[in-house]
């Protein structure tokens, strides 16, 4: 085809510019990660991939609503951090306890998320602030509960969610339970955010709430769901983490970071009107595969840090010079 | 947040290469491994008590007064391994008569704090002696040799660049540490095994002295090191990274710095269907059970917590004018072995007590430690 003039051509690139970004860096990835290490395209290699990459997947996905929104939620690191001290203190070595600590995790999770937003809503805290504040309110919580050590083990029906595996599957012979789990969450809050009033409300509360309010939405109730979605992000994420890896008072550390990085990745705009779940699955897909990829090169941890920074700095401006250009 | 201070901290190590500590000192080795072969002095079965080497230094000339109040300025409480520390400390005190009241300052793990503490506690006048666990080495030294000035002091743990404290109590140390756990894999596989250290942070000189011993050790006696990956403490990090190895190849022996994520490095080998290797941790109860319900072939070196307990035994002495081992009082540093491993395994307490606590006969034991 060389006539590119050709109406159909320019469809075709029109269509292609339109690929988020982050798909084809996810693609690279991934490549280089096969490149890298063959066995990578074997369903050890893949799903422990998947596996590792769920909790930070679901975390983003919540990170969205908030995002989208017009604000931030930097308390889900230290929210995960209380669900697995939490669940530890709680559950106490009972196998039975699994089955009520579960749905009050999650319960505590929606919990966290109304506050959080009632606190933006009706107290006019910005949302930094009062997550932040949120943040250290529960890590310090977590540290109260359990005196600086965890006092407990989970039991393995807790740990069943993020350890186990379901063995004899045709074609990839065996899925994580998380991975499972992933699916449908995902699957869930992105149709909750593409294909339902929901998430039109919050495409247009970030977008521009005065508008929104004049246009009959319920700003308030609309925040304060979005900051309870990604609150009940940070319980499942928790959930998984404390039952991939066990125990321990700095589980969380971090990812909120990590959740708000990959929202990005996928295109999600910081101050509001704009993000997709998917993209920001695919955003937490290849957060996850920067990090394998680098454990893989085996570079020095200082070096591995400097490429990680520079990967990300790169990628959300290339992100962003996308959408200059293609005025979305 | 917690990549952000390990990067900041190997940058500021990379930055100052001529002021850096030697962390692998082939004196330093030599003597460690002569140390954890000694015959220490003092009460057999209280190792708390014990020391090694014979020299001892006067206090009745310090001019304290008992009853007396003594002053802890404290590094942290911010791990498990301090958390045990602390609570031994604060139940030896209730032992002794002598010790009128205990005043903690926790400088939460910061030098600049810590230095504020230290001078507080000077300014005002209530300490008669002072324990300093430094947080850094070089930092806290100024602020001890001012503490010096004015009453006996005694450090633990970390140590400082001066010989003024009364003493400076610790186990053997770092080196030890490594030496214990890697003899133990070159006496338990083949020449050319595959081995896989984890440590947790780059700069930590306690835990680059681990390292260096461990690393030489496994050099000189042909082992094939696959990898040393840093962990940072982390569960979840830990899991990933042994997952990644055993996709490449097998795994004979694996060394670790820390015990803290054992366990999860030993689930890695479980859920990924291979027998558990030739293990290497440390005295938490989560790893000693898991070595006794799965019969591995393991060592614990350990860091002793009971040298908490023997700081606040010094103050005492000070106090009551007693001599007491110095200038370094070096404790025994046993590590757990498959023939005392019945002894140090209580599923009664928490996953992260440290099992090498010589607290087991104090009064409180185990509720204190967090224990049913």
């Amino acid at each position: 085809m060389t006539d590119t003039g050709s109406p159909r051509s320019s469809a075709l690139r029109r269509r292609l510019s339109q690929i988020n970004p982050v798909w084809v860096l996810l693609v690279l990835l991934i490549a280089a990660i096969i490149f890298m290490n063959p066995r990578f395209v074997e369903p050890t290699g893949y799903m422990n991939f998947l596996k590792r990459a769920a909790p930070l997947a679901i975390l983003a996905a919540g990170q969205v609503y908030v995002i989208v929104s017009g604000g931030f939620d930097l308390s889900v690191g230290s929210l995960i951090t209380l669900v697995v001290v939490g669940s530890s203190m709680l559950t106490n070595n009972d196998p039975a306890a699994t089955y009520w600590v579960i749905p009050l995790m999650l319960t505590m999770g929606l919990g966290v998320g109304a506050i959080n937003g009632l606190i933006v809503c009706f107290l006019r805290v910005p949302s930094l602030i009062a997550t932040l504040g949120m943040m250290i309110t529960l890590n310090g919580l977590a540290f109260l509960w359990s005196g600086g050590a965890p006092r407990g083990y989970l039991p393995d029906t807790f740990r069943f969610f993020g350890r186990e595996l379901i063995r004899d599957v045709p074609l990839v012979r065996f899925i994580p339970v998380s991975v499972l789990v992933l699916i449908v969450v995902v699957g869930v809050f992105a149709w909750a955010m593409h294909r339902t009033n929901l998430g039109r409300h919050i495409h247009a509360i970030g977008d521009n709430p005065v508008a929104a309010r004049l246009a009959g939405v319920p700003v308030n109730r609309v925040r304060i769901t979005a900051f309870m979605i990604s609150g009940l992000s940070g319980a499942i994420a928790g959930i998984l983490l404390g039952g991939f890896a066990g125990v321990s008072t700095d589980v969380g550390a971090g990812y909120e970071l990590q959740a708000i990085t990959a929202a990005v990745l996928g295109g999600a705009q910081l101050l509001g009107g704009k993000g997709s779940v998917p993209a920001a699955f695919g955003g937490a897909l290849a957060l996850t595969a920067i990090f394998t990829l680098l454990n893989f090169l085996g570079l020095p941890q200082p070096v591995r840090q400097v490429v990680q920074g520079l990967i990300l700095i790169a990628a959300v401006a290339l992100a962003m010079h996308r959408r200059k250009q293609t005025g979305t | 947040m917690r990549h952000i201070i390990v990067a900041t901290s190997a940058l500021a190590i990379s930055a100052l290469p001529l002021h850096a500590q030697n962390f692998n000192d082939p004196e330093e080795f030599a003597k460690q491994q002569e140390q954890l072969q000694a015959e220490p002095m003092g009460p057999e079965g209280q190792p708390w008590l014990q020391h090694i080497g014979d020299s001892m230094v006067e206090t009745a000339d310090l001019g304290v007064e008992a009853p007396a109040t003594v002053c802890f300025s404290n590094a942290g409480v911010n791990n498990p391994w301090r958390v045990v520390g602390y609570t031994n400390m604060t139940e030896e005190v209730a032992n002794h008569e002598s010790i009128e009241n205990f005043i903690h300052v926790d400088a939460e793990g910061s030098d600049d704090k810590q230095i504020a503490d230290i001078d507080d506690l000077l300014a005002g006048g209530d300490c008669d002696v002072m324990i300093v666990s430094p947080n850094t080495t070089a930092a806290l030294t100024p602020a001890v040799e001012r503490a010096c000035e004015a009453m006996p002091v005694i450090v633990f743990d970390r140590g400082v660049n001066t010989d003024c404290p009364v003493t400076f109590v610790h186990p053997v140390g770092g080196y030890g540490f490594g030496i214990q756990g890697a003899e133990f894999i070159v006496d338990n596989v083949e020449e050319g095994s595959n081995v896989l250290m984890l440590r947790i942070l780059p700069g930590v000189d306690v835990l680059e002295t681990r390292y260096s011993a461990g690393r030489r050790i496994l050099d000189e006696a042909g082992m094939n090191i696959v990898g040393a990956e840093f962990t940072d403490g982390d569960n979840a990090k830990t899991k990933s990274i042994v997952e990644d190895y055993l996709q490449r190849g097998e795994i004979d022996a694996v060394w670790m710095d820390a015990g803290a994520t054992a366990v999860a490095a030993i689930e890695a080998f479980e859920d990924s269907g291979y027998d558990i290797p030739v293990f290497v941790g440390e005295d938490q109860q989560d790893f000693l059970r898991k070595w006794q319900e799965e019969d591995m072939t393991a060592i614990a070196p350990t860091y002793p917590t009971y040298q908490w307990r023997t700081a606040v035994i010094a103050a005492a002495r000070v106090i009551e004018g007693e001599a007491v081992p110095g200038p370094e009082w070096v404790l025994p540093q046993p590590a757990i072995t498959q023939d005392n491993l019945d002894e140090f395994v209580n599923p009664a307490m928490p996953p992260l007590h440290y099992a090498m606590c010589g607290c087991e006969e104090m009064e409180n034991y185990p509720e204190a430690w967090g224990g049913n």
